[in-house]
Formats: C-alpha cells, structure tokens, sequence
C-alpha cells in the first residue's frame, strides 16, 4: 500500500452511467491484476475503493459506474485535478497460484475470463499479463443492456476470443454469462456482481480465483469492515482478498 | 526522536506522547507498520478481544454519514488465547513499547478470564475494559449503562489483574458522570471515553436498513464537540486520568481534547481515511503548541475547568 497523490489525466463517459479516468503519478504500489484503489474526494468521510482496470509505468485507469454521491462526484473531476489516493490494496488474481492449480491435461486450453458490468475491468489488465506470459484467454462479457457495453474494441484488440451476452439481448447473445461460456478451458478468473458470482461458481468445471466486494471502512485491513467466512478462515475482502480462490468460497 | 515536551504519564507509565489509536481502528498494528514505524505512538489501543473467537456481524457493517461513518463490526477477534499466541509475538517485532489490550465481553466471568490471562502479557501496559460496544447483544453496552454494573465488573476485573485498569465508557446514556464515578469508586485506574454513538441509516432504494446488524456506532469527526463536553463533565468529577476518544483528527483535536481534561486521547475513525493520521497528528503537535504558548502537554490538561 502507498498512499499518493494522482493527477487526473482523462475522466469520461465510456457507457450509461460508466466513466473512465486515468490517472497519473507514483502507481508502483500496484503489482498484480484485480487490486484496487481508494480514492479520498472533498466532502466525503470514507474513500471510494475501485477496480484497477489497467496499469502502466506512469499511469492507472479505472472505470466506475456512477451510482452514489461519491462515484457521481467523481464524474466532475477535471483533468489536472489532484486526488489522494492509496494505491496497490487487496491481493489481486495470483497467477504463481493459477499455474499451479491448472490440470495437467489442460495446460494449452485458454484461461477464461468472465466479467459483469462494473466487474469487466479488472479483466482487461489480468488478460494483458496473462497474454503476455503466453497463456491464451477466452473473454466473456455480461452486460444488462446495450447502452451498459463498454471496453469490447480493446478486449478485441488483445483477442479475437471475446463474446459478450446482455441480459435483455440487445447486444451481443441474449443471456447471463453462464449462458455462453465456451466448452473448454483450463482455469477461470471473475469479477462482477454477486448474483453472477454464484453462478459462474455453479457453472463452471475448473479451478478458479474470483473477486468480491463489499462495503468497506479502510480499504487496507484495519477495520474488520468488510470481512467474510471462508473454509480456510474470517478473511477480510480489502485484504487477504478481494480475490479468492473458488474452493474457499462459502456462500 | 523524543519531544520531552509531548510526554505524558497514563496510570504510573511514562508515555512519550499522548496520541493513541483507538480499538478497532488499529487492528493489531501491523497493517499500519508497513507504511510507517509505529513506535512514533504513545501507545496504542489492540481490536477488541473476547474470550472466544468472534466472527462479529453479517455485511453490511459499514455505512458513510457526514463527517463520519456507522460501524457494526461486532468485535470481531481471534479470541484471547490467539491474540496471545499469535498476534502479540507478531506485534512485539513491530512495536517496542507496552500496548493498550482492549477487552470485551457478554458476562462478568467472561470479562474476568479475559482479562486475567491478558494482564500477564508483558506487551500489555494497561487493559481497557469495554462495557462500551453498541454492536453486540447481551453484554458490551449493557454494562455500561448501568453504574452498578459497570462497577461490578471494574471489581471483578480489578480483583484478578496487576495493571492498571482502564474502563472504556459509552456515551449513549444518560448520565455519564454517574457512571464515571461509580467505576472510579470500585477501583478503575482510567476512565476512556467516548466510544461510538448509536445510529443508523436508511437505503432509501432499498426501504432498508443500511447496515445488516439495523443500528450501528456512529464516530468521525462529527461526534468530537460530544466527546470534548464529556470528558470535560467526566474529568472533573473523578480524580482518575480520563483518555479522550471521539472524533479527533488534528493535532488541534488533540490540544483542544487535553484542555477539556484528558490527560491522552485515542484517535479513531481518523485512521481509516488517513493511515498516517497519527503520525501526522504527533509531527504536528509542536508546531501547534508553539502557536498556543504551550510549553509542555501534561501543563494543558483541564486547563478549560472553570
């Protein structure tokens, strides 16, 4: 964890009510796919944790979706706008682990991919790493509507392998993500809405790490705000998560 | 460095500023020792530990207010036989001076057990009983509404323990003094105050409580003008030091909480939006003295008594 002030460089409307901002400055603190940030905004007690959706040397992109006081304040913010931020918080999807965990018979199948709605961006930097380790990945994307699709030209830039599915059927298949999961593959990673979460975790036939939320007082650990069971254990969803590996979830 | 201008003496330990973070904001230190040496603190306060493990309360447990937050965590802890056996060896590498164990609990026994085996640790400076917490049922606040019995447990707790004895109060009652007072005559060492206030929020999408647990304890910045007027009505009437808790942030909260009457002051919510806040509250106290006139911080405490 480090605490930083980031410098917005962009902040704008990418879907209904989604935004995308990148912001600049220290991001070293951010070391895997699926952690998140905790961003201080004026007026506000508690910062507002969101998804990393892609990292550079200099520069960290999220995408959040405009639903409360703080994400909709979060929406007026300039470019050259000053933010304290905590960076690099959570464990983020572990790749050492997944290697591990993938059948022996299975190893060229693609890792799967699954994202829905708000939980799509932590897909985009976990499939660039993995991409560039050498695995293949097969992209699924679960919308509502079309109106809510977002990011599909850049998933399609790192795969052609991508298939999104809106639950009204307006784009894409009609249907949940669970609903086109393609036939084989060697291992799953996920993020989005609980609901979604259970699903995939019914559905799905491999090994996996998927990412939860909750509502969080700290963001790093020091309040027990956002703690669940597991079968290994209490663990806290901004610490030893938000990711977690499929056989210690307990619903 | 040590400011000898900061130095306070709580219950017979000399401590080398009056900043502590407050139960349950703090965990067991080591989330904050990553980012910076912990031993700037007076002291600070360890996540409330019961006799057995607790999972606490289902999620939601926390909600935004203005200038502060609802919690409802519900002592969440890996019980007192594994605080000892792995989370004060862990802290003792991080932390070098005696702590504050903050101890719950549902009866008077479980008080006692509790406290009897953690008053043997040598990490631990001082206990601080909380008959406090307004997020568990039976037990935690009840006692602390209650002056006869608050003082039964001080008795219990004082008659099986060596250090000194702090006794965490709550504010949502409705004579503080009262209770104070009874907890100072069966032998309590300290009186801190004040924990969480009740509250709640509604989710009007939802037509719903937002915390699982329905009420929650409210803390944050909004809450300090409460704890200041109670530590002020507290420390005159008891001849005990009492540890201000409630909202501060600042070293000016700090100067502002000394002069009401505290002789230290836990600092709370503050370190969850700002994991330096304590750090930067100590670097920030000489300058502020400076600015009242103050030449030593044990020469402020109660100067605000009429």
């Amino acid at each position: 964890m480090k605490q930083t002030i980031l410098t917005v460089k962009e902040n704008k409307c990418i879907a209904k009510d989604v935004y995308l901002m990148v912001l600049a400055g220290d991001v070293s603190a951010i070391t895997a796919a699926g952690q998140f940030v905790n961003i201080k905004l004026d007026g506000l007690f508690l910062r507002r944790p969101i998804s990393v959706c892609d990292v550079d040397d200099e520069t960290v992109t999220i995408i959040y979706k405009a639903v409360g006081k703080g994400t909709k304040q979060m929406t007026s913010l300039q470019p050259g706008a000053e933010l304290d931020v905590l960076t690099g918080l959570g464990n983020g999807y572990d790749l050492d682990l997944m290697e591990s965990e993938i059948a022996a018979d299975k190893k060229d199948e693609p890792v799967l991919l699954i994202g829905g709605g708000v939980g799509v961006p932590p897909m985009y930097n976990l499939a660039k790493r993995l991409l560039a380790s050498g695995k293949k990945v097969s992209v699924v994307l679960g919308f509502n509507s079309k109106a809510d699709v977002f990011f599909e030209d850049e998933f399609r830039a790192l795969t052609e392998d991508v298939t999104i599915a809106t639950a009204d059927g307006s784009y894409g298949a009609k249907g949940f993500v669970t609903d086109v999961l393609p036939e084989s593959y060697s291992y799953f990673c996920t993020c989005g809405p609980t609901p979604m979460l259970k699903a995939v975790f019914a559905t799905t036939s491999t090994p996996g790490q998927m990412s939860f939320e909750e509502r969080m007082g700290c963001g790093f650990g020091a309040c027990m705000g956002c703690s669940c069971k597991t079968i290994t254990g209490y663990k806290r969803i901004c610490k030893e998560g938000p990711v977690m590996r499929k056989e210690e979830i307990l619903w | 460095m040590v400011d000898n201008r900061l130095k306070v003496n709580l219950c017979g330990i000399d401590i080398d500023n009056p900043v502590i973070p407050a139960s349950g904001t703090f965990g067991f230190g080591y989330e904050f020792a990553e980012i910076y040496d912990i031993n700037c603190l007076g002291t600070f306060s360890f996540k409330g530990t019961t006799k057995d493990p607790r999972f606490g309360n289902p999620t939601p447990r926390i909600a935004e207010c203005s200038s502060g937050l609802l919690n409802a965590v519900g002592l969440q802890n890996p019980g007192v036989e594994k605080v000892i056996s792995e989370e004060l060896p862990k802290l003792r590498e991080c932390f070098h001076k005696p702590v504050v164990a903050n101890i719950s609990g549902f009866a008077v026994d479980e008080y006692v057990y509790t406290c009897q085996k953690i008053d043997k640790e040598d990490q631990v400076g001082w206990l601080e009983v909380n008959i406090s917490c307004p997020n568990v049922h039976g037990g935690g606040m009840s006692f602390g509404t209650d002056p006869e019995a608050a003082a039964s447990v001080v008795r219990a707790v004082k008659a099986v323990t060596t250090k000194p004895v702090i006794i965490k109060l709550t504010p949502n009652v409705t004579d503080i003094v009262a209770i104070a007072k009874a907890c100072e005559e069966a032998g309590a060492d300290a009186i801190s105050l004040i924990n969480t206030m009740l509250g709640m929020r509604i989710d009007l999408a939802k037509k719903a409580p937002l915390i699982a647990n329905t009420t929650g304890g409210f803390s944050g910045p909004a809450v300090f003008p409460v704890a200041v007027r109670m530590v002020y009505q507290v420390s005159q009437a008891v001849n005990i030091p009492v540890i201000g808790i409630g909202g501060v942030s600042t070293a000016e909260d700090v100067i502002e909480m000394m002069m009401a009457g505290a002789t230290a002051v836990e600092v709370g919510a503050a370190n969850l939006v700002n994991p330096f806040a304590c750090k930067e509250i100590i670097d920030n106290l000489p300058a502020v003295m400076d600015k009242y006139g103050i030449e030593k911080l044990s020469d402020i405490v109660g100067i605000a008594h009429k």
